[in-house]
């Protein structure tokens, strides 16, 4: 606080509890609808408070009552978790890998390597749909974990984040090591990667939200509605034509959909934040 | 980049990139050389040969109304994305940073849709502003206001950029805060003991010190807007009314998937990435002069 302006401290907090409130509320909103009965929903305006169907429409999600294509909703988040977890730590592995060798070693072709995974960031799924779909379908992957997780592994985001990292460890440090006796194995798993769990953690929370939220390519990747995430079994539940759309069902599974990677952002806040700003230097 | 001090080892640090390297090649490189090479080439209609055509599927794309279209489209959402996420989250954050008590409690509150997909926040605005079921919608309605994204492209628009500026205000605030809060407290009051107010302070001191933050923000806003919005516009819009809101990304995937044109989907393909590549170069190149790196 340079100076007390209580006008301005006024001001301020206004201010953030305006744009806390334009933030939160569609989620809100979508968490009462998921306390209503369908016909009420469907019935505008909304009530704004919680009604009393919690339990039977969260219930209802879950009970399977043949809900998106006959699977049930535990299916589709077991799936999304799947999948979530494999990107985030796949591309953690091998991006912690590749940074190493980059950084640490001296070897030809050193820059080409480099410059190849720079340029994935130009490359994303979006631009090359076809023939990548055509390369996983040729290789037999429709409909697997495989299929909807591999592709998603290679990472030069992850990569840059621990080479800009790595490059912050003093020469001095790698020096000691070696005439310690440390060998690059040796020293990665007892000296680097125990510095590096901060950023581990971090970057864990990002990539996990990131393969979570995944539209385009489970949609294309998955034919069969057992292998689909929750997201795409929400949208194929969602129909304004059809009539027969059971909107309390709708909503429940939205909120069940956003709870899991919104509570990983919440409880690793520290983690979280910390990585994104460590990051971008 | 490079080091003083390295190990010594020929093959381990091969090893070391197999992985990423493997994956590289094999799911980015090959599919971008293959979607060269296909919009170079045009199937028969029953799929059974192609042939060469040079450069006739970027011709045809090129001369397509629809593509323009969808040019323009995707310029008019990105930029609206971009400048409205990044606005109301430097608001946002400039007043976090004032407020003594609850700055973390209102950092908690505003982050949550970091981790909502993008596919979501769109059906949660579409929840509110549907026409048939949105307690918004009817209230824009009671206003006077002829409100129908159905039917209006306007409308459709307006929804899919507020529901993809929605989701991306909670990052660039978390980096706005984090951008304010490496601004040395000396500076700040400095200027404040030689008379400037905070809005002085803000627009000499604060903001040009933000700039590095600022110019990777909207690198990554731009990004965000062109391909990760995808779902936004699957989901509620499908790329309607009246391919008001088809970006090139949702028409790429619509010719190749729905409409089965291998050619012209390859050929939008290569000049997407023909995009993305002049994007990231200009904007490394032209924005990086006028930052000012402390």
């Amino acid at each position: 606080m340079i100076e007390k302006r209580p006008i301005g401290a006024l001001l301020a907090h206004f201010i953030l509890i305006i744009g806390i409130l334009i933030v939160a509320f569609p989620i809100y909103y979508t968490f009462v609808a998921s306390t209503l009965t369908s016909p009420e929903i469907m019935a505008p305006p909304m009530p704004l408070l919680p009604g009393g169907h919690f339990l039977e429409n969260y219930g209802g999600a879950f009970g399977g009552i043949g809900t998106i294509g006959g699977v049930g909703v535990g299916r589709l988040l077991l799936n999304t978790t799947i999948v979530a977890l494999t990107i985030a730590i796949g591309k953690i592995i091998i991006s912690i890998l590749s940074a190493y060798a980059i950084v640490f070693f001296s070897f030809p072709g050193r820059m080409l390597f480099f410059w190849m995974i720079f340029i994935t960031l130009m490359l994303p799924v979006e631009v090359r749909i076809l023939p990548t779909y055509q390369v996983i379908v040729d290789l037999g992957l429709i409909d697997t974990y495989t299929g909807l997780t591999l592709p998603l592994i290679a990472s030069a985001t992850a990569t840059f984040l621990f080479r800009q990292f790595f490059m912050t460890i003093p020469d001095e440090l790698i020096e000691a090591a070696r005439i310690d006796g440390a060998g690059p194995v040796r020293f990665f798993k007892d000296i680097l990667l125990p510095l590096s769990y901060t950023n581990i953690a971090a970057l864990f929370v990002i990539l996990f939200i990131y393969g979570w939220t995944q539209y385009l390519w489970p949609l294309l990747i998955t034919n069969d509605n057992n292998m689909n995430t929750i997201i795409i079994g929400l949208r194929k539940m969602i129909s304004f034509v059809d009539a027969d759309t059971q909107w309390n069902l709708v909503m429940a599974i939205t909120i069940l959909a956003m709870v899991p990677p919104i509570a990983v952002v919440v409880l690793m806040q520290r983690w979280f934040v910390k990585g994104l700003v460590d990051s971008e230097k | 980049m490079s080091r003083r001090v390295v190990f010594p080892n020929r093959v381990l640090p091969y090893l070391l990139l197999a992985p990423q390297v493997a994956i590289t090649l094999v799911f980015f490189f090959w599919p971008a050389f293959q979607a060269v090479r296909q919009s170079l080439y045009r199937d028969d209609p029953f799929g059974f040969s192609s042939r060469f055509v040079g450069l006739a599927n970027f011709e045809l794309v090129l001369s397509d109304p629809n593509y323009i279209n969808s040019l323009k489209v995707t310029v008019i959402f990105s930029l609206s994305v971009a400048v409205l996420a990044l606005v109301a989250a430097l608001l946002l954050a400039v007043m976090a940073d004032r407020v003594v008590r609850g700055k973390r409690i209102y950092q908690t509150l505003l982050i949550w849709p970091y981790a909502v997909a993008p596919a979501i926040a769109g059906m949660l605005w579409l929840f509110l502003f549907s026409p048939a079921m949105g307690t918004l919608a009817v209230m824009l309605r009671d206003t006077g206001y002829d409100w129908n994204p159905l039917l209006n492209g306007d409308q459709a628009m307006a929804m899919v950029v507020g529901a993809a500026a929605w989701k991306q205000i909670s990052y660039n605030f978390l980096f706005f805060l984090a951008g304010l809060q490496a601004i040395p407290k000396s500076l700040i009051e400095a200027a404040a003991i030689d008379g400037a107010g905070p809005a002085k302070r803000f627009w000499t001191i604060v903001f040009p010190l933000l700039s590095p933050t600022s110019f990777f923000l909207l690198v990554v806003n731009t990004v965000y807007a062109f391909f990760d919005t995808f779902g936004i516009i699957h989901a509620v819009t499908g790329g309607g009314p009246a391919r008001a809101t088809e970006t090139l990304v949702y028409k790429v995937y619509n010719d190749g998937f729905v409409n089965l044109n291998l050619g012209a989907s390859s050929a939008q393909s290569v000049i997407l990435m023909a995009i993305v590549i002049t994007l990231t170069v200009i904007q490394f190149k032209y924005v990086e002069r006028r930052v000012h790196y402390a």
